[in-house]
């Protein structure tokens, strides 16, 4: 009994320094994922964010095909970089709609403007409440929505270059 | 530890720069006219954790998401909601990392235990060490 | 030629302190006793070469030497003096610099000035402290040179940002930073006393004054911190249970447990292989803390520059001197005979609650701060916040407050049950009165408040009790110094009891021009006007706060702007009284010259940090107290074989 008191101060220690030394070789990525990934999309009606889209409602999204829906705002940097992304998918025949979040309308037409137009339909969401229903933690961000209107997959932050063909695959395998 | 103030103010003052020109959603800082009701909204808004910032809570964050969710924590609050089924619907969300409240999940179990067995040690430490006299 | 000065300084004391890490090692153990009479002098020059080696590195900060790297991108010759001094800790080479320079200091005193040791420990607590400051020694000189040239030496230097130049922040860290050395001090006497098996009364006098003087500078350390974040952050709050925070309050918890063990030992000859344990846990701490701090393995809203190469160096040290030394504990703790075993009614009775608590909220804090990353192995994110810190922190730091009433109350060794429930007679039916008033008063706060509040007033008339009936004069200053600070702590709970429980807060969107009222002020928030500061320029409020129909003050809040960095912050506006803290935050405009504005009314907030001075204050007595004590006695001693 004695011993183990003795000898417990160091196995406790060398536990917090493998703890630690885990902690040094695997970095908090920060990012924390939708817990509705696998589950339906929450109902949701929005108005239209940009002059020449239609508006998006949550049953617009169940249309038997997968689609994108593209989570983004006139305002983030990271979205504009992402856009010649999004114009790939598009080409590749992704279908992609989108959310725009603590927008205007002027701001959003601006932007599509200089940036491209890729989108379907184009909701906006002015207090980022369908966002927080999401699961979603920021802005940009890429969901995959099966034909049944369940989330299949999130992506986090803009979608990079190389991210494009993955994407398409997964597109592929969701139905 | 100079980078120190000037990370922290980047930090709480950052996101404001770079978040939208909108005006803050309407009862992200707006009291809820009956105290009570407010009071539940504020004690639940100290305990849900900003997404967008780094280790604050909602109630003590710039970010203008952590504004949104302020605004729909009072409106659901007003609605007669129960700060714990909001609770509830932001975990089914975002998970346990959301709620700076520890929730019920058996991982956070050892959590509860701790400062009990911390205890249950040192008694055991203790034992036969303090003598007790009769004459005392 | 200045930069190479400090670096030959700097090489020459590592190779110092290597020389007396062996000459302790051989003269101890290797059977060659007649190399130990030179420990002291090497230890002696050692300290003065650090102290050459940052004072040679303050002067190319004050000089602008813009061709030593760290100066170049730390500094710029255009900042004030004191900046260009205060700039010299202001990074990590620097501080790292000040830690060794205060370390080998540290240990030149421990060379010169002790002499109640027994010689052996003496050497080998000289040597544990050589051991230490290697370590140290090889990160600065080997990961972290702070006098490497750039050539060619740029114009000027980069470090001109003005938000950098705050005086708060230029003496927080070193504070910390200095209680961090000291109780490397206390660490390498447990050390030496455990190899040489001298856990005695006399290795806990010896050790006291250090715990002690960190335990004091720990103390203003945090208290300044936690200022600093109040009125900073902008958002009323005074502690967030933040890594960074919980960082530099676990070394405090285990020195303040120790302060008090050491005292049992030294007085009672109890508690040994406890106290050596907590000298131990608490330089791990602080060690820990560091690390914590530098690796950015938490994610905390204070951030540091943070770089996994200069933890991973942190981490190996930590890992060396902390495995050794509870290696050693194991190995060598069955030699150290059990402690003088104490009465339930005793002193020692109270002083083991105090440190059965203190170790437990120790526990709570490692263990709630590091949760996060034990279940991130396990895939599974989870926060760990106030909520959870609060309701277990809380609770035992009540029960602490009665120990801290009681303890001094009884008499060390037996005291009979009676007598002190007889001495805390008065507190106790304080405690009552105050309990049925707060009950009945019209104000509706929280149990834990409640608690607290009734219990620092209780707390607050016991701690002052050990005074009454003695003849003031003839006191010791030591005893005054534990009454401050036991006052202190009472004075603190009171302001955090009252924070929480009768804080006001309004938020309101308002235009010049309107009146705002709430509990009790009066604020008319006359106009918004920009103005332009050094570097930044700011909206400001005009608000002429009066109380109760009282004269009006003007006070301003603002909103700043810095174009580089392009930040944004919230100087709030504070109007203290004697009573309390009016809190105003300018916030953003709403719509159409209306601006959002959060007010507090925070009762009586002042005292956390009151609280805090007076704790350190009595720390400053009980030292000076002691050590005066000891040169008297010394002094006398000395008189009376010279007669």
């Amino acid at each position: 009994m004695r011993t183990i008191l003795i000898w417990l101060p160091l196995a406790l220690f060398l536990a917090f320094i493998g703890l630690f030394a885990a902690g040094l070789f695997q970095p908090d990525d920060h990012i924390i994922n939708s817990k509705l990934v696998g589950q339906p999309l929450p109902a949701f009606v929005l108005p239209a964010a940009a002059s020449d889209r239609p508006a998006l409602a949550s049953t617009q999204l169940a249309t038997g095909k997968p689609r994108l829906l593209n989570i983004f705002a006139s305002w983030c940097v990271p979205c504009a970089a992402e856009a010649p992304q999004l114009e790939a998918l598009r080409a590749a025949g992704a279908d992609i709609d989108a959310i725009a979040i603590r927008d205007a309308r002027a701001d959003v037409d601006a932007f599509l403007a200089r940036y491209g137009n890729p989108y379907a339909r184009i909701g906006l969401d002015a207090r980022s409440s369908v966002q927080i229903a999401l699961g979603s933690s920021g802005v940009p961000e890429t969901f995959i929505i099966d034909g049944r209107g369940r989330i299949a997959y999130q992506h986090i932050g803009d979608i990079r270059a190389d991210d494009v063909p993955m994407i398409l695959d997964r597109l592929k395998a969701t139905r | 530890m100079r980078y120190w103030l000037a990370l922290l103010l980047a930090l709480i003052a950052g996101p404001l720069a770079a978040q939208t020109a909108l005006p803050p959603a309407p009862w992200a800082d707006r009291q809820i006219p009956d105290a009570g009701q407010e009071r539940q909204a504020k004690a639940l808004m100290e305990t849900i954790r900003c997404l967008t910032c780094q280790s604050q809570s909602i109630a003590d964050s710039n970010a203008s998401m952590a504004g949104d969710m302020r605004s729909q924590i009072r409106e659901r609050i007003m609605a007669g909601e129960r700060p714990e089924q909001i609770r509830g619907w932001l975990i089914s969300r975002y998970g346990d990392w959301v709620s700076y409240e520890p929730t019920a999940d058996p991982i956070l179990w050892p959590l509860w235990l701790a400062p009990l067995a911390l205890l249950a040690l040192g008694l055991l430490l203790l034992r036969g060490r303090i003598v007790r006299r009769k004459d005392a | 030629m200045i930069a190479e000065t400090g670096l030959a300084a700097l090489w020459l004391a590592a190779a110092l302190a290597l020389l007396q890490l062996f000459l302790a090692f051989f003269g101890l153990k290797g059977g060659k006793p007649e190399l130990l009479p030179a420990v002291r002098p090497v230890a002696i020059a050692q300290g003065l070469l650090t102290a050459v080696a940052f004072a040679l590195l303050i002067t190319l900060f004050l000089r602008s030497d813009m061709s030593v790297l760290l100066v170049a991108t730390n500094s710029h010759s255009m900042k004030p003096w004191l900046y260009k001094f205060a700039g010299t800790w202001g990074n990590h080479e620097g501080s790292m610099l000040l830690w060794v320079a205060v370390m080998g200091m540290a240990g030149a005193t421990v060379a010169l000035f002790e002499r109640a040791l027994r010689r052996d420990t003496h050497m080998a607590t000289l040597g544990a402290q050589a051991a230490i400051s290697l370590g140290f020694y090889a990160f600065l000189l080997f990961s972290s040179n702070p006098f490497a040239r750039i050539d060619p030496p740029p114009p000027d230097g980069q470090g001109l940002n003005p938000l950098l130049q705050d005086p708060g922040l230029a003496f927080h860290p070193p504070t910390l930073y200095l209680g961090y050395v000291g109780l490397s001090v206390a660490f390498s006497f447990a050390v030496g006393a455990l190899l040489t098996r001298a856990v005695d009364a006399a290795f806990a006098r010896a050790m006291r004054p250090w715990v002690l003087a960190a335990w004091i500078l720990l103390t203003l350390g945090i208290t300044a911190g936690s200022y600093w974040a109040y009125y900073e952050l902008g958002w009323g709050g005074w502690w967030f249970w933040d890594p960074v925070e919980n960082a530099s309050l676990m070394p405090w918890l285990a020195a303040t447990a120790l302060l008090h063990s050491v005292t049992v030992l030294a007085t009672r000859d109890g508690l040994r292989a406890w106290t050596v344990m907590l000298a131990v846990v608490a330089f791990s701490m602080s060690m820990v803390g560091t690390f914590l701090v530098r690796s950015g393995i938490l994610t905390s809203v204070h951030a540091f520059a943070v770089d996994p190469e200069r933890g991973s160096f942190i981490l190996v040290l930590l890992a060396i001197y902390i495995g050794g030394a509870l290696a050693l504990f194991g190995w060598r703790i069955r030699t150290v005979r059990e402690g003088a075993p104490f009465d339930l009614v005793s002193r020692e009775t109270w002083l083991v609650i105090n440190n059965l608590l203190l170790s437990v909220i120790l526990g709570v804090v490692l263990i709630g701060t590091l949760y996060p990353l034990m279940t991130e192995a396990f895939g599974h994110k989870v926060s760990v916040g106030a909520p959870y810190f609060d309701r277990i922190a809380g609770p035992l730091a009540l029960a602490l407050m009665v120990a801290l009433a009681a303890g001094p109350l009884t008499r060390w060794r037996r005291d009979s049950a009676r007598a002190v429930a007889r001495r805390l007679l008065v507190p106790a039916v304080a405690l009552v009165i105050a309990a049925l008033m707060l009950a009945f008063a019209p104000v509706r706060m929280g149990t834990l408040p409640w608690l607290g509040l009734v219990l620092a007033i209780a707390v607050g008339i016991a701690s002052l009790a050990p005074l009454w009936k003695r003849r003031l004069l003839r006191t010791p200053l030591f005893t005054y110094g534990m009454v401050i600070a036991h006052l202190g702590c009472a004075v603190s709970l009171a302001g955090m009891a009252c924070d929480s429980a009768f804080t006001v807060e309004k938020l309101v969107a308002a235009r010049p021009g309107d009146t705002i009222r709430t509990a009790g002020w009066t604020l008319r928030f006359v106009q918004i006007l920009p103005i332009a500061g050094d570097n930044w320029t700011a909206l400001q409020a005009d608000m002429q706060a009066s109380r109760n129909g009282g004269a009006p003050v003007t006070i301003h809040p603002q909103s700043r702007f810095f174009a580089a960095p392009p930040t944004t912050t919230t100087e709030a506006a504070l109007l203290t009284r004697w009573n309390g803290q009016l809190y105003v935050v300018l916030g953003e405009e709403v719509e159409g010259n209306r601006w959002q504005m959060r007010i507090w009314w925070k009762p009586f907030v002042t005292l956390i940090w009151l609280g805090g001075i007076l704790i350190a204050l009595g720390g400053a007595l009980a030292l000076v107290g002691r050590e005066r004590r000891g040169w008297l006695i010394k002094w006398r001693a000395r008189r009376a074989t010279e007669a």
